[in-house]
């Protein structure tokens, strides 16, 4: 498991030579700030249904010029649906999409100045590397020499120059995603879209192409929208995330906002793993409120912001890696201790993740860092341990 | 892996082959190579079997091409050959016209259409093929039902039975399905993406059409027309009941010489340099379905 928002600074870094410090650039970025800002793209009540099925329904949403927005959800929300109505394949039945102050009804796909990276690439198998890409350029009626021109900048840009008379069926996956890619991006357009773009690479390959994606948005200065069902890969690269689910949009926001202050149980437990406690809020004593819950005699005690009046029922998610634990007794006093037993230990090499019972049969998973390579009693199965959280590492969720 | 021998299953095919080609071929090629004579078989020379060796080199020098010789002097002959190719090929066009649009329509069609759609196709192959064409003779023939058709609509009649014409709609009629089902074949399993991709890379629909689609629908069309123009260069069913002294076909001048001139050695030797013309089509033909079989895997 790696942090979230940890892969931002180390761009710069993983693009070898150059020296692009894209976090830097990244981090002012937020023209959804802005209230002077212009959205580049905005669906207004966007809806789709197939049949009975609803696809995607009453959705708003905002895409700024020069953003990577993430789409963000399980398999079926709807995700793909939504880009697809962007590029002209589906027809909204209800509320309307603008692209640069443009209205879209109407427009066939191929006079909308997007373009798309399918999900399987849909490169043309009779047509040669090259041939792809200059595909779209000639539709454009440029002339041949800027068409020559432009292909090649786009093979460097991708890599792909050695490759450029190979057939689609003669390449890797991965160079089949190099090859869309350049093709999506060979027409300048005003916005990209890309389904699930590394759904297809293995592990090593998706993250070295991730960084590459974040360089080459920056590069290009080209909106990205990038629809994918993988939590980390959105938190690495997007700007914003819009988590989805069925249709509808749970939370927007930057990774770390998604991440650390979700807005309800549902972005909680997509984002990664959450410990959810059922509580009632029984105190609030600014800036800290008590909630009383099953699992801890002595109640929890939490940051009050966003906390509902005393009394309402809520959850109180704790993410594992914000709890520590320990073979001995916290210090009398500590608030947030939680007592059991280890159930279950998983190794991930940088992260031990424990499963904790706690009484009553309550499962928790606590994560902790390896920091160091050895360590002098390691804890083990069945070990008696104590679970403790500060009181800003929970959120209070209605 | 050793050269091993193949297993007996893979033999009946060659067996096959043996019995049902090779056989006739090479007595038909024999048959060729002998003396041209108005008789009925026997045609010399024999094979001396009592003679042994000898014998049989007696019967190889009796063998000769003049038959062939013949054929290559006779006008008539290679009249009617560049009239046969000529035929086919405009056959094939028509076929390949008419049927692209019914393939291409078919493919775009829900699946439970297009089942139906193909057991349509299929269907003419449930009666008889003679039949079949005799049944143009109804349509065709002065008082026929396309007269009739066009009198009902106030237009003047035409009249095409025995003319090439009537060949031309006997062929395509007749070979249609064989070119509709490999289109159709290679349409139906067409990647539906690929059309959005050229739609999203800025190509309208109909030059999406002749960018993407008929590319890759070639094959199918090869296959197509090969199948079409192979067997209507040498058909002599058509040109015999719906063709008339204009409509010269090399099939028929096979059946003339077998059955009204009763010279079988020459007959063969225009039915060997008929199927010689084929070789390179149905070569063709061999090379692209191993290449498409290959595409598949
Ligand atoms: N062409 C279609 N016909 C019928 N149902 C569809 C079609 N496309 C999508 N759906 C349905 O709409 C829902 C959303 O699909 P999709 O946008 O593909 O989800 P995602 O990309 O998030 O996995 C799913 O339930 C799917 O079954
Ligand atoms: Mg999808």
């Amino acid at each position: 498991m790696s942090e979230p928002g940890a892969g931002k600074p180390a761009k710069a870094r993983a693009n070898g030579g150059r020296r692009l410090n894209i976090g830097a650039v990244r981090s002012s970025f937020a023209p959804w700030n802005d209230p002077s800002a212009v959205p580049l793209v905005r669906f207004e009540g966007v809806g789709k249904r197939f049949g009975d099925q609803v696809a995607v329904e009453d959705l708003s949403l905002e895409i700024y010029p020069g953003e990577f927005f993430a789409l963000l959800g399980p398999s079926g929300c709807g995700k793909t649906t939504l880009m697809r109505m962007l590029a002209g394949f589906e027809t909204p039945d209800t509320g309307r999409i603008t692209l640069a102050g443009e209205d879209l009804a109407g427009v066939p796909p191929h006079r909308r100045p997007v373009n798309m990276m399918f999900q399987s690439y849909a490169l043309f198998p009779h047509l040669s590397v090259e041939q792809n890409i200059a595909f779209g350029l000639k539709q454009e009626g440029l002339p041949k020499a800027e068409i020559a021109a432009r292909v090649v900048e786009m093979l460097d840009l991708v890599k792909m120059a050695p490759f450029a008379r190979r057939r689609p069926d003669q390449l890797s996956g991965g160079q089949k995603q190099r090859v869309a890619l350049a093709r999506a991006v060979a027409r300048k357009p005003k916005m990209l879209l890309l389904d699930e773009p590394l759904g297809a690479l293995d592990k090593k390959l998706r993250e070295e192409t991730q960084f590459e994606l974040m360089d080459l948005q920056v590069e290009l200065g080209v909106t990205f929208l990038i629809v994918t069902h993988d939590q980390e890969e959105a938190m690495v690269m997007a700007d914003r995330i819009a988590v989805m689910r069925e249709g509808r949009i749970a939370q927007i926001g930057r990774p770390e906002e998604v991440y650390e202050t979700p807005a309800n149980r549902y972005v909680a437990e997509f984002l990664g793993d959450v410990n959810l406690f059922d509580a009632r809020v029984s105190q609030i004593d600014h800036p800290m409120a008590r909630l009383e819950a099953a699992e801890s005699l002595e109640g929890f005690f939490v940051l009050d912001d966003d906390c509902p009046a005393a009394g309402s029922a809520v959850s109180l998610a704790v993410r594992p890696e914000k709890m520590r634990i320990s073979l001995e007794a916290p210090p009398q006093g500590t608030h947030n201790v939680l007592a059991g037993e280890i159930w279950d230990i998983g190794y991930t090499g940088d992260w031990t993740n424990y499963i904790v019972e706690l009484p009553g049969e309550r499962l928790i998973r606590v994560a902790r860092a390896n920091a160091s390579r050895f360590v002098e009693r390691p804890i083990g199965w069945d070990d008696k341990v104590y679970v403790t959280f500060d009181p800003d590492a929970g959120v209070v969720l209605g | 892996m050793k050269a091993s021998w193949p297993r007996p299953s893979a033999l009946i095919p060659y067996l096959w082959l043996a019995i049902f080609f090779a056989l006739p071929f090479l007595l038909v090629f024999r048959l060729s190579l002998s003396d041209s004579a108005l008789s009925i078989p026997p045609y010399a020379p024999q094979i001396d079997w009592s003679g042994g060796l000898a014998g049989f080199r007696r019967f190889l020098a009796g063998l000769d091409f003049d038959t062939y010789g013949r054929l290559v002097s006779d006008h008539l002959y290679i009249k009617a050959y560049i009239s046969s190719l000529s035929f086919a090929a405009q056959g094939t066009l028509f076929a390949l016209l008419i049927g692209y649009p019914m393939a291409y329509g078919m493919a775009r069609c829900r699946p439970q259409t297009r089942n139906l759609l193909l057991m349509l196709v299929i269907l003419p192959f449930w009666t008889s093929f003679l039949i079949r064409v005799y049944a143009w003779v109804g349509i065709l023939k002065p008082e026929g039902l396309l007269n009739a058709g066009l009198g009902l609509l106030g237009l003047p009649n035409i009249d095409l039975l025995y003319t090439p014409a009537a060949v031309q709609i006997g062929l395509v009629y007749s070979y249609l399905p064989f070119m509709v089902l490999p289109l159709y074949a290679v349409l139906e399993k067409q990647d539906h993406t690929l059309l959005e991709a050229a739609a999203d890379l800025g190509s309208p629909p109909w030059k999406s059409f002749w960018q993407v689609t008929f590319p890759l629908s070639i094959p199918g069309v090869v296959a197509g027309c090969l199948l079409c123009f192979i067997p209507m260069v040498g058909e002599f069913v058509i040109p015999d009941l719906l063709g008339g002294p204009g409509s010269l076909m090399i099939g028929r001048s096979i059946w003339m010489e077998f059955f009204a001139n009763r010279d079988w050695p020459f007959a063969s030797a225009v039915a060997v340099a008929l199927l010689i013309m084929l070789v390179p089509p149905i070569v063709l033909y061999q090379r692209q379905q191993v290449r498409a079989l290959e595409a598949g895997r």
